[in-house]
């Protein structure tokens, strides 16, 4: 239980009357690769904002242990906040800065979390020229890893949904972070791309030892990559385990794979 | 301490005996307020966008009051009885159609070309401000830069007295005029085609868009009833204090305030925002000085603002209207 | 001939007129509070000379006008595009000249040497004080605004605010106010220009921090408000500010540093001087933030907000940041009208203003602050000349008629102004083009 990286307990959002996330307790190790599904409406997007501190919870604790081990409570924190502490995102429909070039969109995420200091910035001091130097290289190195290095200078609002993910992928990763959170990356992407994205995801973990997070409707993309799983339906956690152990749960066949399994897989 | 607790207690006698006629006066402010709030309201609703010009729709309906006064009234006596209500009439229905007509002009002109291209929304705002600039201005050039008095059309004497205080002849006018327009406004919203077509868009454009709705058509109807409320509010206003090229400024703000506070967005919001505003601000007399007024106003928007930006009923104009 | 070409044509026909009977009551005569139709009816009605051939009413010429515009824009939407094209190939070589380094050198070289002499070749008093008061200010207030507007996407209609406190500051400290002079003792207004720009920094500061966490719009009524709380201030508080008469004791500046002994005085020229220094160097400053990471962030949450915090931006932090740096030259600006007039008053720092500035940060280009200068220096220096020889029937007032329709056709025509940012422009025409799926159009053309 030591190497415990979010630890969500009693967990409760709601926006008005609506509850949309109801009681919820789960847990994720540090180098694990973690599915939350559910159908639609579930509040597997809620949970994630609820973990990036997009959203607030009105009941229970979450936790993160960032990179010194110190425990941290997300409730109260905001989006930057958590961006800093090392928990880092892509978005269901990916958000890119779309007038910048790929290049320019991985180098905000990697110089974004150190400290700024404005008259460095206007005197391009020397610290300043090194920071730019570091963020340079490692944008570089950051493309290289996921395959954009080509594209480099086009313009993002001009790439494909696949290359889009691997530069929200990118980005992400030049924050430094301790945990990737991904929203659905396998959303308008062909099979080929799927395929290739599986195994970047993967790389991201093992070469970079980043965890990784993901919310996915695409069953086949969760089977292939996740060691554990867990169902949300109505808000609450319904089921937890390994995919083999989702697939035959009966609670869960009801609940959602039995009415849409046919069509998710047939995506 | 002393001195502050020997100015509050002074103070509180003041507001004792004067609340009421203060009430009154806030009342009718609050009243204007409310009219000039339904055409940002609306808008809003439809659009998203606060109608930056809508202080010159307020100007230009002031403007036309003035001159149906101009030319039945003149510099002669006031008159009096059946003869005062045609003129008062007459002014609300003038004030409200030019209003309506430079509502529409503006949507044309000034919105619309944008809307086609789905421009970035700082380019309407800059639009709005620029149409905004482009009216006072050009009705400082015509009618010159001083204000005018307006002829009065009935003799302001008070009509009856509410625990004392009196209530003139203009606030009478006023509350007619206000409650008949609200009224209406509000049957119109909630109960006709037309109401439901302007919600439905203010809900979901595209959605509407779907089941049959003319968005142009309805956004244009939205400016038009924006803009009617907004120049009679122009010729109410003109008849107490006069008309000015630079009149709808301060008003305007007051009514987004009203807007603001009622849920932008939101019909019965932006009549109950206006009262309490104008009557707010009318007591709020007794310890600031006038000049420091408009202060107060702008403190309140920016207090409502950063606290409750969805206002006391909440935004949206299709639930609650 | 098909119907909906003649429905084009005749619709066409009607926007052109009614565009040109505007223009004839902005150009006509002014109307008055004693004869409030006079404008109205000699506008049009009027005698006037028809392109100085014989004389008749003005709506006759214009309606000419109005004809001969209907036929450019007919044939402008019918040929419009071919000739665009060609002006754009035609405009290739220039263009990928002015993206070298050594050409935008010495471009910019070439334009500081000719700001340099120019007030020894245009000596006309007139000129020399509309150089320092009517230009120099106004392309320092630009270049300010236009980081707040331009590189942080945020809309200030309250901009005149920090250019009244720079002012005001500046009066305080020389010990010009009512009130006792800031350090007990009155100081020479050239100290005031640090002790002015940290102030207004400041100011933006506190006037930021609440406000910038509103939404767009609200931040515009909520700055445009703010700008008027400061003049109703200015002219109210009498022990403070001296009320509505202002202050008119502020001595000119002066510097005895040792050897060095200056003194400004009456004349325009060496405040031009020094006010071309400091436009220089906010030039400077600016645009090596907005490349360096500061204006990549502005960047970032100017074009996503949410997806900039997501990478740990706070753009709370950043916008404020843009508020406080932008005010900094309009500080400045304030000190150098303060000490060059030696008196100021409320009425100077109106809404009118903050328009006034806006008008020259779109016109040039929002985000681009060679558009920006340009802009500036356009708009007043054409202000100047109206000012100087005005044409008949206009007067000063007019001119914020012009401005404001400016404004509006800009938005329609070219919103991202004369001399573009290229930024700028990319992003406005993705959001337009996201709506109507011509995605590769605008990637692809890069056309100006």
């Amino acid at each position: 239980m030591s190497d415990m990286i979010f630890n969500v307990e009693h967990v409760t959002l709601r926006f008005g009357g609506v509850i949309s996330l109801n009681d919820v307790s789960l847990h994720q190790d540090r180098g694990e690769i973690l599915a939350v599904i559910g159908p639609n409406g579930a509040g597997k997007t809620s949970l994630f904002n609820s973990l990036t501190g997009v959203y607030q919870p009105q009941e229970g604790t979450i936790t993160f242990v960032g990179k010194n081990g110190k425990p941290l409570s997300i409730i109260g924190r905001k989006a930057y906040r958590m961006a800093n502490a090392g928990v880092a995102r892509t978005f269901q429909a990916s958000r890119m800065f779309s007038a910048m070039t790929t290049f320019e969109n991985v180098k905000i995420g990697a110089e974004s979390h150190r400290g700024i200091g404005v008259v460095g910035a206007m005197l391009r001091g020397p610290a300043t020229r090194r920071d730019e130097k570091h963020s340079d290289a490692r944008t570089i190195e950051l493309l290289k890893f996921v395959g954009l290095t080509e594209k480099a200078n086009a313009i993002s609002a001009s790439l494909s949904y696949g290359d889009r993910r691997r530069l929200e992928i990118a980005r992400g990763l030049a924050t430094d972070p301790q945990v990737l959170l991904l929203d659905e990356p396998a959303a308008g992407t062909n099979p080929s791309e799927k395929q290739a994205l599986v195994k970047l995801i993967r790389r991201v973990r093992d070469e970079m030892g980043v965890t990784i997070l993901l919310i996915e409707h695409d069953m086949k993309l969760v089977m292939a990559l996740a060691e554990r799983i867990y169902v949300l339906n109505f808000g609450s956690v319904i089921a937890e385990g390994s995919p083999d152990e989702v697939r035959a749960n009966p609670v869960v066949v009801e609940a959602y794979l039995g009415t849409s399994t046919e069509e998710a897989e047939s995506k | 301490m002393g001195a502050f607790g020997h100015y509050l207690a002074a103070h509180l006698d003041t507001l004792k005996s004067e609340f009421w006629a203060l009430f009154v006066g806030g009342v009718a402010n609050g009243l204007l307020y409310g009219m000039i709030a339904v055409g940002y309201t609306l808008v809003y609703g439809v659009l998203r966008l606060i109608n930056f010009a809508h202080s010159e729709i307020f100007m230009s309906g002031g403007f036309a009051g003035y001159f149906v006064l101009r030319y039945f009234v003149g510099s002669g006596a006031p008159p009096a009885g059946m003869s005062s209500v045609g003129l008062i009439i007459l002014g609300v229905l003038v004030g409200g159609l030019v209003g309506a007509i430079v509502a529409t002009v503006l949507e044309r002109v000034a919105y619309r070309p944008l809307r086609r291209r789905n421009a970035p929304k700082l380019a309407y705002l800059i639009s709005a401000i620029g149409a905004s600039y482009f009216l006072f201005n050009l009705a400082g050039k015509e009618f010159g830069h001083l204000a005018y008095s307006t002829p009065q059309p009935y003799i302001n004497h008070p009509v009856f007295h509410i625990f004392g205080a009196p209530v003139q002849m203009y606030f009478v006018i006023i509350f007619l005029v206000g409650l008949v327009m609200f009224a209406s406004l509000d049957r119109i919203i909630s109960k006709t085609r037309l109401g439901r077509g302007i919600r439905a868009v203010a809900q979901d454009a595209e959605t509407a868009s779907l089941m049959g709705v003319n968005i142009d058509r309805t956004i244009a109807i939205t400016f038009i009833v924006g803009g009617t409320l907004g120049g009679a509010a122009g010729f109410l206003f003109g008849l107490n204090f006069g008309v000015v090229y630079t009149m709808g400024f301060v008003p305007a703000l007051k009514a987004f305030t009203a807007a603001v506070l009622g849920g932008i967005g939101n019909l019965r919001g932006a009549m109950i925002g206006g009262l309490i505003l104008g009557i707010f601000e009318s007591l709020s007399l007794v310890f600031v000085q006038a000049a420091y007024i408009d202060v107060v106003a702008f403190g309140i928007l920016v207090t409502v603002l950063l606290v409750r930006p969805t206002g006391i009923l909440g935004e949206r104009l299709g639930r609650a209207a | 001939m098909r119907v909906w070409l003649t429905k084009a044509i005749v619709r066409r026909l009607l926007i052109t007129q009614s565009i040109v009977a505007v223009i004839e009551l902005m150009t006509g005569p002014a109307g008055s509070n004693s004869q409030p139709v006079y404008g109205f009816s000699h506008s049009f009605g009027e005698s006037s000379s028809f392109f100085g051939l014989f004389r008749t009413q003005r709506w006759v010429t214009f309606f000419f006008v109005g004809l001969i515009c209907w036929g450019v824009a007919s044939f402008w939407i019918s040929q419009g595009s071919r000739v665009r094209k060609s002006v754009h190939d035609a405009l290739a070589f220039p263009r990928a000249a002015t993206q070298k380094r050594p050409v935008r050198w010495g471009a910019m070289a070439v334009l500081l040497g000719f700001a340099i002499i120019l007030p020894h070749v245009e000596t006309a008093p007139f000129w020399q004080a509309a150089m320092v008061e009517q230009i120099a200010v106004y392309v320092l207030l630009a270049i300010g605004l236009n980081v707040v507007v331009g590189f942080a996407g945020l809309l200030d209609l309250g901009y005149v605010a920090f250019y009244a406190i720079g002012a005001y500051t500046t009066a305080w400290v020389t010990g010009a106010l009512p009130t006792p002079a800031l350090f007990h003792h009155a100081l020479n207004p050239f100290f005031a220009i640090p002790v002015a720009i940290a102030i207004v920094m400041i100011a933006g500061i506190i006037l930021g921090a609440p406000t910038l966490r509103l939404r767009g719009d609200y931040l515009a009524i909520v700055t445009l408000g703010f700008g008027e709380i400061i003049t109703i201030f200015a002219n109210n508080l009498y022990g403070i500010t001296g009320g509505s008469l202002g202050s008119n004791q502020i001595p000119h500046p002066s510097i005895h540093l040792g050897p060095i002994k200056y003194i400004w005085g009456l004349a325009p020229v060496p405040y031009y001087y020094l006010a071309l220094g400091f436009v220089v160097l906010f030039i400077i400053i600016f645009s090596l933030l907005e490349r360096s990471r500061v204006g990549r962030a502005w960047t970032a949450i100017r074009e996503d907000e949410v997806a900039a915090e997501s990478v740990g931006i706070n753009p709370l932090k950043y916008k404020v940041m843009a508020f406080a740096i932008g005010a900094a030259s309009a500080g400045f600006a304030g000190v150098l009208t303060a000490s060059q007039l030696i008196f100021i008053f409320p009425a100077s720092f109106t809404l009118q203003f903050s328009i006034n500035i806006l008008v020259l940060v779109i016109l040039g280009g929002m985000g681009s602050i060679a558009g920006v200068v340009f802009g500036a220096i356009l708009i007043q220096t054409v202000t100047e000349f109206l000012f100087h020889s005005p044409p008949s029937g206009y007067q000063p007032q007019d001119l914020y008629i012009y401005l404001g329709a400016l404004l509006v056709a800009m938005m329609i025509f070219r919103p991202s102004g004369l001399i573009p940012s290229k930024r700028r422009q990319r992003e406005i025409r993705l959001s337009e083009a996201e709506h109507e799926g011509h995605l590769d159009e605008v990637l692809t053309g890069d056309d100006t």
